[in-house]
């Protein structure tokens, strides 16, 4: 695991509760304790009520695909290069019982040409280095 | 307070050579176009009292600019940042400045370098690109790397909720192309066929390499704003400033990247802006002869032409084809050659050929056009402007 060449969060005071969960096999998302309203990614105050309080609270981990890409290498350059597996699809799941809340991850264990929007999928941990788990999605 | 319509007008407009990995630098570039901008408005340079910039992250760079160019009245400057969506917000701050009376002569300018993209972005700990925490912290891990893949996100569920098709943003790519083919400036000088882009290969699907910029050239533009007023004892023909508009959206706060998070990731910051700049120019959709739309894929054209209310939410893909938006069609689209075809200096060529359209000097000129769309990116901060003859 000390080998992971791709690229890794860079965990802030913020987001740090997001990863500490994903290290527990459990997937938490901002909710404001004022209106209960769930948001992704975090923010400091809640765009509905503008409380600042909130708690990061476990979602069941399922959801469908609301859309996905297949990237490749030959991206034009505004980073370094990629460094993945090809080919591997991105996808943004929209996450059950959230109120249309959305996460970036992976589409693993499934063929990218099978992949279609609204596939319903699950959360699946990626433990990746000693401190970092992914969330990562597969099929259901 | 009045309206800002019509009260400026743009009336000098300058660009350099637009080159693939020349390696010039971006000051002498700028200041190569302002002098450029000065000399077509019949302006000498200490003439220019305001400087607005674009830029990635807040640079400072109008110091420099004032302090080469021997300017010693600067009573004006602005900086807007938010990539390509910033390239009209410039034009308005200069009017507005103008307007208030803060500046009489406002210079706007863009120099692009793609080693000042990526090298400072690498090196950069401000810039949007180097992140790995914030936005990034949740995209880089997965392989959400480059500007494409957000454009190919909003992209597959416009397809998904509308059906449209890849071949439909063909018809994009080969319409830029033509025009491209047209204009002695355009990098990428050979037009292509529909059979050329079904057979480019993916950058990331759903998009292929051909629905793409070109995003290795170097350049720069400015263009002088002052009122219209003055501009009948300038040298030019003036392209006023019929209306401005600028805009984050209904979600501001999540940048551009994170667009794909919105509760509508299909429709883009254009649909907030639309509504008031028809407004202001007292225009519809209708009277628009051509549009200059910024294209870093065929996808921010397709999705700007239902935005900007030429046809309706998810009809752009038919829209588009047969023809509509090339020279000698109902709207022809980036006469220029856009970011596909001519040069890419972030949404600045397009207000540039938009001046040209209205002076009746592009290498696609419209017959008899007398007003112009202009559309910065999206999706993020955006911005536009109508000028008119």
């Amino acid at each position: 695991m000390t080998d992971y060449a791709k690229p890794l969060p860079k965990v802030t005071d913020e987001s740090a509760p997001f990863w500490e969960g994903c290290r527990a096999q459990e997937l938490r998302i901002q909710r404001c304790d004022s209106c209960a309203r769930f948001r992704f990614p975090p923010q400091k105050m809640c765009r509905h009520c503008n409380s600042v309080e909130f708690t990061w609270a476990p979602v069941s981990g399922k959801g469908t695909v609301y859309s996905f890409t297949v990237p490749t290498n030959t991206s034009p350059g505004e980073l370094p290069a990629r460094g993945f597996d090809y080919p591997y699809a991105v996808a943004l799941v929209e996450l059950e019982g959230t109120d249309g809340v959305r996460i970036a991850s992976n589409i693993v264990d499934c063929p990218v040409d099978e992949i279609a929007i609204d596939m319903p999928v699950e959360v699946t941990f990626d433990q990746v280095t000693d401190e970092i788990t992914l969330p990562k999605f597969r099929r259901v | 307070m009045g309206s800002l319509s019509n009260v400026c007008s743009i009336v000098g407009i300058g660009e350099t050579d637009y080159l693939v990995n020349s390696g010039r630098d971006p000051l002498l570039l700028a200041l190569e176009a302002i002098r450029k901008a000065v000399d077509d408005a019949g302006l000498e340079p200490k003439d220019i009292d305001g400087i607005v910039s674009s830029s990635i992250d807040a640079s400072g760079s109008e110091q420099f600019i004032a302090s080469n160019l021997g300017l010693s009245n600067v009573s004006y400057t602005s900086e807007v940042t938010g990539l390509g969506g910033a390239a009209c917000a410039t034009v308005a701050h200069a009017a507005m400045a103008v307007a208030s009376g803060m500046a009489h002569t406002v210079v706007c300018f863009r120099a692009f370098t793609p080693y000042d993209f990526t090298v400072g972005a690498k090196h950069n700990q401000s810039t949007l690109w180097a992140k790995a925490s914030g936005v990034g912290e949740f995209l880089r891990p997965f392989g959400w790397s480059a500007m494409v893949d957000t454009f190919a996100m909003n992209c597959r569920r416009h397809m998904h909720e509308y059906g449209t098709t890849s071949a439909q943003l063909g018809a994009i790519a080969v319409a830029m192309r033509k025009h491209a083919s047209m204009n002695p400036a355009s990098i990428r000088s050979e037009p292509i066929t529909l059979e050329d882009h079904q057979n480019s290969p993916f950058i990331t699907q759903p998009l292929r390499e051909l629905d793409g910029l070109i995003s290795n050239n170097d350049g720069a533009c400015a263009m002088i704003v002052t009122t219209t007023e003055r501009a009948r004892d300038l040298r030019q023909k003036p392209a006023k400033i019929m209306a401005a508009a600028q805009s984050l959206g209904s979600h501001p706060g999540l940048l551009w990247e994170l667009s794909p998070f919105k509760p509508t990731i299909t429709e883009s910051e254009a649909a907030h802006i639309a509504p008031r700049l028809y407004a202001m120019a007292g225009l519809t959709p209708q009277d628009i002869d051509v549009a200059q739309i910024y294209d870093c894929y065929t996808y921010t054209v397709l999705t700007m032409l239902e935005d900007y209310g030429f046809c309706k939410k998810g009809e752009g893909g038919s829209f588009v084809e047969g023809g509509r938006i090339e020279i000698g069609g109902e709207l022809p689209v980036n006469t220029h050659g856009g970011h596909l075809g001519e040069a890419y200096i972030h949404g600045f060529t397009h207000i540039v050929e938009g001046v040209k359209q209205m002076r009746g000097t592009s290498t696609a000129q419209v017959e008899d056009a007398e007003t112009t769309l202009v559309a910065s990116a999206v999706p993020g901060p955006t911005s536009a402007l109508i000028l008119g003859r």
